[in-house]
């Protein structure tokens, strides 16, 4: 299918770390039924570093790919450098989303934020508020026909 | 079950007859002149345009000089519309009545025509995806120029009430046009008994090539031009005929009417099959009427699996379908049509079109039966709104009821 790189269809057809973590230090969850994209991200955490991550995601090929490949570029990382995941690495890491899916590997980003989030405050932990915007208002993306 | 290749997307584009390949081959290889060259070889291509004007007109229950080529139903739709609507406006009539779910061949036409001064009533579709012609008598105004609403729909496959439309328009003496893209060929189709003034066709949806289709336009009415220049079509549209394109149109239909009535009962049987398979699948719904849709169209949403997934991963399996979730068009928006029958969005998101035609087979039925549950299973499996429905965080909305 050429509207989709190889690896889109790839981590779309195999999707790496589909699941939910029962006791998971965070949850994040960002997107609406209404636009047809939620993704959902658990997380365990040891010692800062994200020792287990699973997703669950509602939406179009695109989204789950980018669920799929976002997850597996924080597995095993400091909550740090997880925090410096951006959309665009996702989305080059997959070989590139056509243009009008970007939006799918800005909801893996900020779903992870959300789920680092949760994890900070759950825990008490002091965390820079600037680290952590409000997540997209999914308006604003592209509409083009 | 052997993998295979099933095209269920026949409200897309279909495969085209051998009848319609057969009749296009001579246009290519020896009649190849031009209809206006007065020589031997220009008068054969004429010959061929006169049969096949004759040929379609017979099969629509019109007279050949009411058939205009066109390059296909997009075409037919812009210039029907317009030419009506250029009509009333010279009589003070600004008023347009259309509905909700139009193809947007229609409803962009009436976007431009909004922007120009005109008013646009779209009725709201009931749930089943039909209107009635009553609810077309009470938005007729004075001032109406126009009614048009489409035959049958491209994604749901209801079949509107158009002989009752036709004969109200005819009361109030408005012009009335329906878009018959999808039923042309599916189902019987005959403008004088349907009360239709104007038409629109297109030979891809019935076995013919793209890119050609034609409208119907009754006699008296004048119709205006799109396309300026030569004075084919009897000056109604220029260009050089698409000669090899209308005679493969014209074969495919007349073997499409041939068959009518015996693919209506088997493509009709087929897709109740797979609706009644299909809806043992839990928390499932059919989109659109369940009696009166096209012979070949499923519509169905699933709750909880969006529906581009559904279409790549029943591509995975040889299945090529369709769906009206926002994913594939491009835009967040879910189908205009889904949501016309007032479905909720995360339903419409949901939803897979299947639409068969005579050139599937009742195997083709079984694969997709046996293959599309699982599809399905496997796009909940990775759902964090199908987790929410079944650990009761939120309501389900279908409950493997039909809809409507
Ligand atoms: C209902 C309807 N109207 C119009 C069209 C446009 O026809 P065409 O593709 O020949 O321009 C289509 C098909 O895409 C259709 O389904």
């Amino acid at each position: 299918m050429a509207l989709y790189s190889e690896k889109v269809m790839d981590h779309f057809t195999n999707p790496r770390n589909v699941g939910v973590i029962e006791d998971a230090d965070g949850v994040g969850e960002v997107g609406n039924a209404v636009c047809g994209d939620i993704m959902k991200i658990y997380l365990k955490i040891k010692d800062g570093i994200i020792e287990d991550v699973k997703f669950k995601t509602f939406g179009c090929g695109s989204a789950i790919a980018s669920s799929s490949m976002a997850t597996e570029m924080i597995k095993g990382k400091p909550l740090s450098q997880a925090l410096e995941l951006t959309n665009k690495a996702v989305a080059e890491a997959l070989d590139g989303l056509p243009a009008h899916k970007m939006h799918c590997s800005v909801l893996a980003e900020e779903a992870i934020r959300a789920a680092i989030k949760d994890y900070y405050d759950k825990n008490g932990i002091e965390y820079d508020k600037s680290q952590f915007p409000e997540p997209h208002d999914e308006e604003e993306h592209p509409t083009e026909e | 079950m052997e993998k295979r290749t099933v095209y269920a997307d026949n409200a897309a584009t279909t495969a085209m007859s051998m009848r319609a390949i057969e009749a296009m081959t001579p246009c290519f290889m020896k009649i190849y002149g031009n209809p206006s060259s007065l020589h031997s070889i220009g008068q054969e291509a004429k010959e061929v345009l006169v049969d096949c004007r004759e040929r379609m007109a017979a099969r629509l229950g019109c007279k050949p000089e009411e058939i205009y080529f066109t390059s296909g139903g997009s075409e037919a739709d812009n210039q029907c519309i317009r030419s009506a609507a250029l009509l009333g406006a010279r009589k003070g009539k600004r008023h347009i009545v259309s509905t909700a779910f139009e193809h947007h061949a229609v409803l962009h036409t009436l976007d431009k025509l909004k922007k120009e001064g005109f008013e646009v009533t779209l009725l709201d579709v009931h749930n089943n995806g039909l209107i009635t012609a009553e609810e077309v008598r009470a938005a007729i105004r004075p001032d109406t120029c126009l009614v048009t609403v489409m035959y049958a729909n491209n994604e749901i496959g209801t079949i509107q009430p158009i002989r009752e439309i036709g004969r109200v328009c005819r009361e109030m003496g408005v012009i009335f046009h329906t878009d018959a893209v999808q039923a042309v060929g599916h189902i019987p189709v005959n403008v004088a008994e349907d009360n239709v003034d104007m038409l629109s066709l297109s030979a891809h949806k019935f076995h013919g090539p793209k890119g050609v289709g034609a409208l119907y336009c009754k006699k008296g009415l004048p119709l205006s031009t799109l396309i300026e220049g030569g004075a084919q079509e009897r000056g109604k549209r220029a260009g050089t005929e698409n000669i090899a394109g209308i005679a493969g149109m014209t074969a495919a239909l007349e073997e499409a009417c041939e068959h009518l009535e015996e693919n209506m009962e088997r493509l009709t049987k087929m897709r109740d099959r797979l609706i009644e398979g299909l809806k043992k699948i839990p928390y499932s719904g059919l989109n659109g009427d369940a009696k009166r849709r096209l012979p070949g169209n499923v519509n169905m949403s699933f709750e909880g699996a969006e529906g581009e997934s559904l279409i790549l991963y029943a591509s995975a399996e040889g299945i090529c379908l369709s769906s009206g979730s926002a994913c594939t068009t491009a835009s967040l928006q879910p189908s205009h049509v889904l949501m016309s029958l007032g479905l909720p969005h995360e339903v419409a998101h949901c939803s897979l079109r299947i639409t068969l035609a005579d050139t599937n087979s009742e195997e083709d039925v079984d694969y997709m039966l046996e293959k599309l549950p699982k599809v399905v299973e496997r796009v909940r499996n990775i759902s964090s709104l199908w987790d929410d429905y079944v650990s009761g965080k939120i309501p389900h909305v279908l409950g493997g009821k039909t809809q409507g």
